[in-house]
């Protein structure tokens, strides 16, 4: 445990270091956001009945969002990984004595982590600061902000999880773009990242909130306005547990498998 | 020309040793535009309209604006890398060349899974066209050429100056994507519902407006005639695109060994 430890506050510390690349993203991400609301803001204006969510609710989803987009978004891959099994310099990560599935998770777990902890404040600041709808409100209840912060762990655990099952499978791909891309795009339609479940058609909805994507990003965000309560949040945070578990072990079953049969590349 | 299509044939055969994986990646970027109006679609099923536009305006706002996206990427995205060109060095080697340079960055990387895109920006765009309900008239058609060009022109232009940034901070400005990604991603919505001020922001400082929600008004018979003109007055955004290119090319010093 504490190698893997070590290779997580070795990779924090490193994601720490690009602090004018953070600063850009900051600005990107809070024109998007911005972006994201005004086009609620139409829809809101023109028929306020059929809003699913409050328009607070709203609001509160998308600034979290882009406060903690290095958590949740799928494209965030690590490509170092991806090139070192499509050049072979995976070889030297095979020498060690330790188990590349719990290296790797650690490693991108870092890596989202000291993204987000470098990108949200100033962008959680300034969106609570906003005028009243338009901003971030303070969570539902303290149990909302606990509960948010519980399943926000949770919800990056399953992020984390299912790219691990993309980097397992790239061993038998040889070329991963091609998976990168399709896995990504699935995720993101899936998670919630394009439209909130909740703006979704009713049957549809359902099902969508049964997959493993909607684990993701949509349980945290939710719970944080209170969108989300009572039983019905209960049953999202055991589902997420229930994927967590099922992907770190499909994962570690490729893991497995890929090792038996791995052929390094590259010379 | 014939320099740019001996590049195309060469980055064609190049991605064919990975066959798979180009597929895949092809269908990975049709799903990501796909993705884009399933929103739409979704949103329309719970509204039935949004600030006087009705779902068919949308969608034929959306697959022109699309289409002109992509065309402006398939030609100009090389563009998109030219930070690490600078960053390695090897714009050295293209400056050393007896080519055009522009020529050079644009055939320099072809992004050949992008068909993808290409191809659902085509579907989009026959759908939106299909479903918009506009009773064609030659002058609509010929409307609807000039916003592609001049909406090709105006994207194209934003490649531009996202390389010509990279001669000064040798980096890919992750900012600038507002313009190009996001200007796709948004465009997807006729500008006038984002408010007043990004529409007044869109048509006089970056000419999003001229080329997709004036015209657009043109071809919904809500806007005057001249309208449909005013994506030729976008492609004037090219000048100021190419003379900050320039200015890079002349403070460039060279990086990377």
């Amino acid at each position: 445990m504490k190698k893997y430890i070590a290779f997580f506050r070795l990779r924090f510390s490193m994601g720490l270091q690009y602090r004018a690349a953070a600063l850009a993203g900051m600005a990107t991400q809070f024109f998007w956001g911005t972006m994201e609301i005004l086009m609620f803001r139409a829809f809101y204006r023109t028929d306020p009945a059929s809003f699913p969510m409050t328009l607070q609710a709203t609001c509160a989803y998308v600034w979290l969002q882009q406060a903690f987009l290095a958590l949740f978004m799928a494209w965030l891959m690590d490509h170092d990984i991806l090139d070192s099994i499509v050049v072979g310099n995976i070889a030297y990560e095979l020498c060690r004595p330790i188990n590349i599935y719990n290296m790797w998770f650690s490693r991108n777990l870092a890596n989202r982590f000291s993204r987000a902890v470098l990108r949200c404040m100033p962008i959680l600041i300034l969106a609570v600061l906003l005028p009243a709808p338009w901003g971030l409100m303070l969570p539902a209840s303290p149990l909302a902000l606990v509960l948010f912060t519980l399943t926000m762990l949770l919800g990056v655990g399953v992020t984390v999880a299912f790219c691990m099952l993309i980097y397992m499978l790239s061993f038998f791909t040889i070329s991963p773009t091609g998976l990168c891309t399709l896995a990504v795009s699935t995720v993101e339609f899936f998670s919630g990242a394009i439209i909130p479940l909740p703006f979704l058609p009713d049957g549809i909805r359902e099902i969508f909130e049964l997959l493993p994507f909607a684990s993701m990003q949509n349980v945290p965000l939710r719970i944080y306005s209170g969108d989300l309560a009572g039983s019905a949040m209960y049953r999202a945070i055991v589902l997420q547990i229930f994927w967590l578990l099922l992907l770190i072990a499909m994962g570690k079953a490729l893991d497995a498998l890929a090792m038996k049969k791995i052929t390094v590349q590259g010379g | 020309m014939r320099l740019y299509g001996k590049f195309f044939v060469m980055h064609l055969k190049s991605i064919m040793g990975y066959k798979t994986s180009f597929l895949l990646s092809c269908l990975g970027n049709f799903l990501v535009s796909f993705n884009v109006f399933l929103g739409i679609h979704f949103m329309f099923r719970r509204f039935s309209r949004v600030e006087g536009f009705t779902y068919s305006e949308v969608l034929l706002c959306w697959g022109i604006t699309l289409l002109e996206f992509t065309l402006a990427e398939a030609f100009a995205r090389g563009f998109d890398t030219f930070g690490s060109v600078v960053r390695q060095g090897e714009f050295d080697r293209i400056l050393v060349r007896p080519r055009n340079v522009i020529l050079q960055v644009l055939s320099g990387h072809i992004e050949f899974s992008r068909i993808g895109r290409v191809l659902q920006a085509i579907v989009m765009f026959v759908f939106g066209i299909r479903m918009s309900g506009v009773r064609w008239t030659t002058a609509k058609a010929a409307a609807v050429a000039v916003m592609l060009l001049g909406g090709a022109v105006v994207f194209a232009g934003m490649f531009v100056i996202y390389a010509a940034i990279c001669f000064f901070t040798l980096e890919g400005l992750e900012f600038m994507n507002i313009f190009t990604d996001g200007a796709r991603e948004y465009g997807k919505y006729p500008v006038s519902i984002y408010g007043k001020r990004v529409l007044q922001l869109c048509t006089f400082v970056v000419p999003y407006a001229l080329i997709q929600y004036y015209p657009l008004l043109y071809l919904l018979d809500r806007g005057k005639p001249w309208y449909a003109l005013l994506p030729l007055a976008a492609c004037l955004f090219m000048v100021p695109c190419l003379l900050l290119w320039r200015l890079g090319m002349r403070h460039y010093v060279s990086a990377g060994s």
